[in-house]
This record gives C-alpha cells, structure tokens and sequence, in this order.
C-alpha cells in the first residue's frame, strides 16, 4: 500500500481548503486561472470520494477490512483526540458533494461566478465544510465544520446581491445563527453529563446514564435534534427554506439542495450511534415520523400554491426532506437502504432543476411571470386566445427549446417519480420497502399514512410541475429562444446522465445502501474501530 | 457562586431571546450577542466550577482533582472565534439591508395596520 493512501479520509478537506488559500493568492481578474484550480480540485475531489466508496467495500489500495477507516490527526487515540471517520455513509455522501458541486461549478463559470467578488475561493469552502460535516467524528468538529459550511454558504447566498437576495439572506442567517446557539447548549450539556464529544465514546457513555442524568441527557439530545431538523428543514423550522432558496443565485440554490441533507445525514449518524442507547425519539423514531409527514404535506401544498416556477423546486426540496424524514422514522432497517436511494436521487434530480430553471427563465419575455399571476386571477376573458393557436402551429422547434423542454420532462419525472428514471426507482422501492415493514409488525396505520402521503403528494408534485411546464413552454405567445453555452447545459446533462446511471445500475447501488442500513443498524463496529488503540498492541 | 452564574446566564439569555423577537435589525443584533455570552458563560459552566486551579496539567502534580477541564475553555475559545465571525458578517449584511431598503424592519418594509 502506497504511504500516502492511508491520508485519504482527510484529503477531501484538505484539497478545497489549500485549492482555496491558493485561490486567495491571485486576483479576482485572474479567472481563468481560479477556474481551472477549482474544477481540477472537484476532479479530485471526486477521484478521492469514489477512491473512499471502494475502500469501505474493501476493494482497491486500501482496504479497510472492516469498511470503516478512522484517521487520528495527530495521532492521539480517540476518546481524547479528533478523529475523522469514512465509512460507508460518509463515503456515499462525499461522492454525492462532490458530483453535484462539479456541475454547480461548471454552471457558475458561465456567468455566475462574475457577478460578485470571491465566488471561487467560497465555493470551495462551501465544500470543504460539507466534506468535514460528514466526516467528523466528533459533536463539535461537526458544529465546527458546520459553521464553516454556513459560513461560506452565507457568501455564496449573498452573491450577486440585490435588495431581495440580502432581505432573504439575511432571515437565513439569522435563523441559522440561532440554530448554532442550540447546537451549542446542546454539546455542552452533553459533554458536561457524559465528558466526551466523540461520538463513538458518547455511545458507550450514554448506556451508563441513569436516572435524572439521563433525562437531561435525553432533553440534551433533543436539543440537538431540533439544531439538526432546523437545519434539514423540518416543518414548522422551514419558513426560510423557500425565500432562500428561491432568491439564490441558480448554482448556488443547486448546491443548497445538499445541504439540507446534511441535517438529514447528522440525524441518522447520530440516531444509528444512539441506538444501543435507545435512541431519543428525535433520531428517527416516534417524533421523527408524524415531523416527516407534516413537512411533506406542507411542501406538497407549497408546490401547490407556488406560481414562481423557483418557488416550486424549493417547495420540492422541503418535499424530498419530508419523505425522508419519515422513511427514516419508520421502525427497523428495511426502509433505510431506499431512503438513502431517494436521497441521492432528490439530490441529483433537485440539482438538475435548480440549473433548468434559471435558464427557462431566460426565455420568458419581461414580465411573463405577472402575465401568469393575472392569467390566473382574470380566467376566461382572453379575447386572443382563439387566435393564438394559429400562431403557435407550425412553429418550428428550435434545438435549444427542445433540450429545454425534455430537460423539465426529466427532471419532473425525476421529482415525482414518474418511470422510467431514478425517482421511480426510489419511491417504489420505498413504498415496497414500508409495506414489508408492516408484514413485519410495524404499526400498519403508519405504514399506510406514509404509502398514501407519498403518492398523493406525487400527484400533487405532477400537477404543480405540470402546471408550470405549461405555463413555461406553451402559454407564452411570443418564446425568446435563449441563446445557452455549452457549460450551462453540460452540468444538466451531467446530473442526468447520473440519474440514468443510478437507474441502470439501480441493483449494484442499492445493494451498497442496503449494506450500509445494516451497518447502520449495528454501531458496534464503528464504535470498535474508532476506539481501538491507535497502535496496534499498545493498551488503550 | 453557582446560582450568581446562573442568574447570570438567565438573565442574559432571557434578555437576548426578548430582543432576538423584536422586528428590528438592531435590536435582533444586539439580542444574538447577549446569546453568544450566554452560550459561552454555559459551555464554560459544562466543565464544572473551579476556583484557581490551573486548566494545564503539570507532570510533576499529575492529580486530575487539582485541575480544571480544559476543554470547555478550548471549546469557548472556538465558539467565541466562530461567534464574532458570524456576527460580524451579519452585521455586514444587516448594513447592506438597511442601505437598500431604508428601513431597520428585519423583513426590509413596515407592516403598517
């Protein structure tokens, strides 16, 4: 095995931060440059991220016998010093940063990246705290990689400025900051009960707790999970969901859908380690549950009544969260595996969207979007549409508005699950997923609330997509064709491309997110691993 | 010396969520400062008390009860780092909303009855 190969979990953090302290070092004009610094640190990035998935399969340069590899920085043993962890979850969850940020990367080298100074260098640390956050193997390294995600993402929110971006940006940080004080009352009332911030120590220590320590353990946890649900945008802690993500510059708003996930994924980190503990209710249990359907039916009826078409994919990323939450709330393994497999097709679906739309945008002459608010409220008396279908026949179709307009099919397949795209693949496997879990003996009334949430909000997501499909491609009397780059369509077919492959090799995926439900079902291991000694033979 | 830190941290958090939940940029500024300190004062509180007892450990004593935990204080010190950082970023951004919409309402207008 090669010396350096066993630096990899810390790579992913290491190469956007030094990629962009090197971008600081050159200027602004400079672009060119910073471009091909950031796409050759993704490229990397992605290279270390599949490098990562294979060794916790156990194949490839280093094996990790047991799929989990645990980096001590510094050397020091782990209750005591830090620890990064790759394991099978965060593997997946680096590969998917990594994907989604290269084509928000190459999306925003078109023309975003120059409305505003240091977009690159933030960009880059935007996901240098993604990477960390799902590394980290300890409370406060992940409050602290946290915070620089937020902190950078706060940049990037604001970029391109505009007196709605900043109202918009500035509720979001105002309620991310006060989602940090309680990650923060959180992990210290933990630490303060059990005196330990890893996480797999935390494990251990939370067994010991009884009594009123262990109530104020449990409140301390729930503080914790209710930092986390804001931060994954769990009704009612989403009212800053949709102005943010709707007044986000386009590549901006497609990475965001990630970063909702985060608070999914610190949910099930969290609630997997707990489990020998009996986890509280907040880490996918009873609270979970009834949260996930009520934030599903509220983004379902946010798609509803949302006419901007950007409103309606931030209403659909509350919608995936939703699904998730209660997919996660369900009892048992079996739902886990097709939860994880939704989550990445959301993701890359959602991304995908995001980019589309800020380019169909583009083809509305000024003002179409209160031609559709008036259309809506002045029904009936168009005295020109009898007319208009004459003008429309035999317009020819321009590639440009054909790409457009398959790209909005797919990506609506995609977010109501329609076949033959990944969406499909995820919500059956879910819904067959629950309705095995009812044989099992999970309580059936749960089951079939959540088979009948998902498929009322697919229909609901169909009508709204569909609704603003029309309104996109076929109302308008008078269709600019926009004029688009090649590295403005490029990243919407790349994120495509990734969904018909997830299709296509639907088997090989899910059996490695079913193998990581399992090995989330039994934390024994991580925390073996964690809390071995550093050197082998020496006492721990 | 307990109930003095946490009256303190009371009175300072109560304080802090009472201006967090005025409408006006100012005062929610000034409100997320008073949580900082009451965030802070509690993360340092999570270490137990300690009246004059150093935070590192000398070999030549190596009795943990003469010591105080050192990690709550490594812990503060980052909270405080990150804390300032943000605010002061989002002091930044409360100035550029106040700049472009001529009002300190958090929402950029007056809701005028």
């Amino acid at each position: 095995m090669m010396p350096w190969l066993q630096h990899l979990p810390v790579l992913p953090i290491l190469v956007p931060l030094l990629t962009s302290a090197l971008m600081l070092l050159t200027r602004d004009s400079q672009r060119r440059l910073r471009v091909g610094l950031g796409t050759a640190a993704i490229l990397l990035q992605i290279l270390i991220a599949l490098m990562l998935i294979r060794a916790t399969q156990g194949i490839g340069a280093p094996a990790w016998p047991d799929g989990i590899g645990v980096y001590r920085l510094g050397n020091w043993p782990a209750p005591f010093g830090i620890v990064l962890v790759a394991d099978r979850l965060s593997a997946l969850m680096l590969g998917l940063t990594a994907v989604l940020g290269l084509c928000a990367w190459i999306y925003a080298t078109a023309r975003w990246d120059r409305a505003g100074s240091h977009f690159h260098p933030l960009f880059q640390l935007l996901l240098m705290g993604l990477n960390g956050a799902f590394l980290a193997g300890d409370l406060f390294n992940l409050f602290v990689f946290f915070e620089i995600l937020l902190t950078a993402s706060y940049g990037l929110m604001l970029h391109g400025s505009g007196k709605r971006r900043v109202g918009a940006a500035l509720h979001y940080i105002g309620v991310n900051l006060i989602a940090s004080f309680l990650l923060l009352i959180a992990i210290a009332l933990i630490y303060g009960l059990t005196g330990t911030l890893n996480l797999a120590d935390l494990s251990k220590q939370a067994l010991t707790l009884a009594g009123a320590d262990r109530q104020l353990f449990d409140s301390a946890a729930a503080i914790l999970g209710v930092a986390f649900l804001i931060k994954a945008a769990a009704w009612p802690l989403n009212f800053w969901l949709p102005n943010t993500y709707t007044e986000a510059a386009a590549p901006v708003a497609a990475l965001f859908t990630i970063m909702t996930k985060v608070g999914i994924y610190a949910l099930l980190r969290i609630g997997s380690l707990l489990l020998p503990a009996g986890a509280p209710a907040a880490f996918g249990g009873a609270w979970m549950f009834p949260a996930g359907i009520a934030t599903l039916a509220f983004g379902t009826l946010g798609m509803l009544a949302s006419t901007q078409p950007r409103r309606i994919a931030a209403y659909a990323v509350i919608t995936s969260s939703g699904t998730l939450f209660a997919a996660l709330g369900m009892p048992g393994v079996t739902v886990t595996g097709p939860a994880l497999y939704y989550l990445l097709s959301s993701v890359l679906g959602l991304g995908a969207f995001f980019l589309l739309l800020e380019l169909t945008e583009r083809s509305q002459s000024f003002g179409a979007d209160m031609l559709a608010i008036t259309q809506e409220a002045f029904e009936g008396d168009e005295p020109e549409a009898a007319s208009l279908s004459e003008q429309v026949v035999g317009t020819p179709l321009p590639a440009t508005m054909a790409f457009l307009g398959l790209s909005f099919f797919a990506c609506s397949l995609l977010i109501v699950g329609l076949p033959p795209l990944s969406g499909f693949v995820a919500k059956f496997s879910l819904l067959s997923a629950a309705l095995q879990t009812a044989e099992q003996g999970a309580p059936t009334f749960n089951v079939w609330l959540l088979v009948t949430a998902m498929l009322t909000s697919g229909v609901a997501c169909l009508m709204a997509l569909g609704r603003c499909g029309v309104r996109l491609f076929w109302v308008p009397e008078q269709l600019h064709v926009p004029t688009l780059r090649i590295n403005e369509m490029a990243p919407i077919l790349i994120l495509l491309a990734a969904c018909a492959l997830l299709t296509v090799q639907a088997g090989p995926v899910m059996d490695y997110l079913e193998d990581t439900a399992h090995y989330l079902d039994q934390p024994a291991r991580y925390i073996q691993a964690v809390l071995a000694p550093a050197f082998p033979g020496s006492q721990p | 010396m307990e109930w003095i830190l946490a009256l303190g941290i009371g009175v300072l958090a109560g304080s802090g969520i009472w201006l967090l939940l005025r409408p006006r940029t100012f005062q929610f500024i000034m409100g997320l400062t008073l949580m900082t300190y009451a965030v802070n004062l509690f993360i340092f509180a999570m270490g137990r008390l300690r009246l004059d007892a150093p935070p590192v450990i000398d070999p030549h004593w190596a009795d943990p009860a003469r010591y105080a935990d050192p990690l709550p204080q490594a812990l503060v010190l980052t909270a405080i780092v990150i804390g300032f950082a943000t605010t002061a970023l989002f002091l930044v951004v409360l100035l550029a909303s106040r700049g472009m919409s001529d009002t300190d309402h958090v929402d950029g207008e007056e809701h005028r009855p």
